[in-house]
């Protein structure tokens, strides 16, 4: 008992360390999503493709898909948009684009200078649809499995080790689980 | 005015500036039209009390931040059409889950964080009452007993004896020996 006592403070230091250790590598930043295994939202928006007719769920691909959250005033998307030139260029998964509270001209500049990775570009210009996502602030990026559900979220940028270590794993396990 | 009152004088409007800052967290200006008094107060106490999901540190009144716009039009909207606070509480959850509560819900996750403190608090006194208790009548009748057996620890209690000079005397010259020899036990035993 007299032992315990005297290693009282560092085992209580050492209990406090681990924690702290543990903070230093935490990201705070980023929050857990409540939507992943929900369905996605339903939705009826414009499109930078067409025009004044509205789109909705029933225009989104069959099997999985990647959602991505981008605005041309958003840095970071123009970072990791060759990550998703690249994917559509291998035929990895479909891309649909959320045009999240943007200009309809400056997204379209932006798409002609940058490239275009995604089928379709909903327009989100109030951000109502972003607030059912859950989205605080482009970039953000979603995988929807065949049954329209959401398996898989990465907020902020996709660099090459994010895209390699986690979204082709998801990806993966989200277009096994569609065909089985 | 000499210069050292000319000093103190600035000294003090600089100190007074620091503690009471002018236009501190003041909120954001929405222009929101509101049909009652009460609806408008719900919607300034709603903002207040949901966290912006982007801004992280402050509150969804006075975070300027795009979604925090976003959201507080999103509550004047759900005020408006007469949805209660706790369905507002309900959609906000839904979408941002518990980061957005200021005051989290007590769940098997959050007993910790709500807990957690008073166990603190608690083990502290705890703590507290040990050192008083050790350091007290406790360690000084024990160090007399243990130097000095044949003497009995209610001998310590004279409040009801009285005692000649004489007695007094003798008293004091045991007590200094008797402190010396404990002292000394003390040192040599350790």
């Amino acid at each position: 008992m007299n032992n315990f006592k005297l290693f009282l403070p560092v085992i209580i230091f050492m209990v406090l360390a681990v924690f702290m250790w543990r903070g230093l590598y935490m990201d705070s930043r980023t929050l857990p999503s409540v939507l992943i295994d929900r369905p996605l939202p339903e939705f009826q928006l414009r499109s930078l493709e067409l025009g004044d007719q509205l789109v909705s769920t029933a225009d989104l691909p069959d099997g999985p898909f990647i959602l991505n959250i981008w605005g041309s005033y958003c840095l970071p998307c123009l970072q990791e948009n060759p990550i998703f030139m690249a994917a559509k260029e291998q035929n990895v998964i479909p891309i649909i684009g959320l045009n999240y509270k943007d200009r309809d001209e400056a997204a379209r500049d932006w798409l002609e200078l940058n490239g275009n990775p995604f089928e379709l570009n909903i327009i989100d210009d109030t951000g109502r649809y972003g607030i059912d996502l859950g989205v605080y602030g482009a970039p953000e990026t979603f995988l929807v499995d065949a049954d329209r559900v959401i398996r898989f979220k990465h907020i902020g940028v996709i660099n090459y080790r994010i895209w390699e270590d986690e979204i082709m794993p998801a990806i993966a396990a989200v277009q096994a689980g569609g065909s089985s | 005015m000499n210069v050292s009152t000319r000093l103190f004088g600035l000294t003090l409007v600089f100190v007074l500036l620091a503690v009471f800052k002018p236009g501190k967290a003041h909120a954001q200006i929405d222009v929101f039209d509101f049909e009652t008094p009460e609806q408008e107060q719900r919607y300034r106490q709603l903002s207040n009390d949901f966290r912006c999901p982007m801004c992280q540190n402050a509150n969804l009144s006075s975070s300027p931040g795009g979604v925090a716009s976003d959201l507080r039009r999103e509550i004047y909207r759900m005020i408006m059409e007469g949805q209660t606070d706790a369905q507002i509480e309900e959609f906000m959850l839904a979408r941002y889950g518990d980061f957005i509560l200021y005051r989290p819900r007590l769940t098997a996750q959050t007993l910790l964080l709500w807990f957690g403190p008073i166990m603190f608090l608690l083990a502290g006194a705890w703590v507290a009452r040990n050192i008083i208790r050790n350091s007290g009548m406790k360690k000084f009748n024990h160090n007399r007993a243990e130097a000095d057996a044949s003497i009995n620890q209610d001998t310590y209690v004279v409040a009801d004896i009285v005692i000649s000079d004489e007695e007094r005397r003798r008293l004091n010259r045991l007590l200094a020996e008797h402190d010396d020899s404990a002292h000394n036990q003390d040192n040599t035993g350790r």
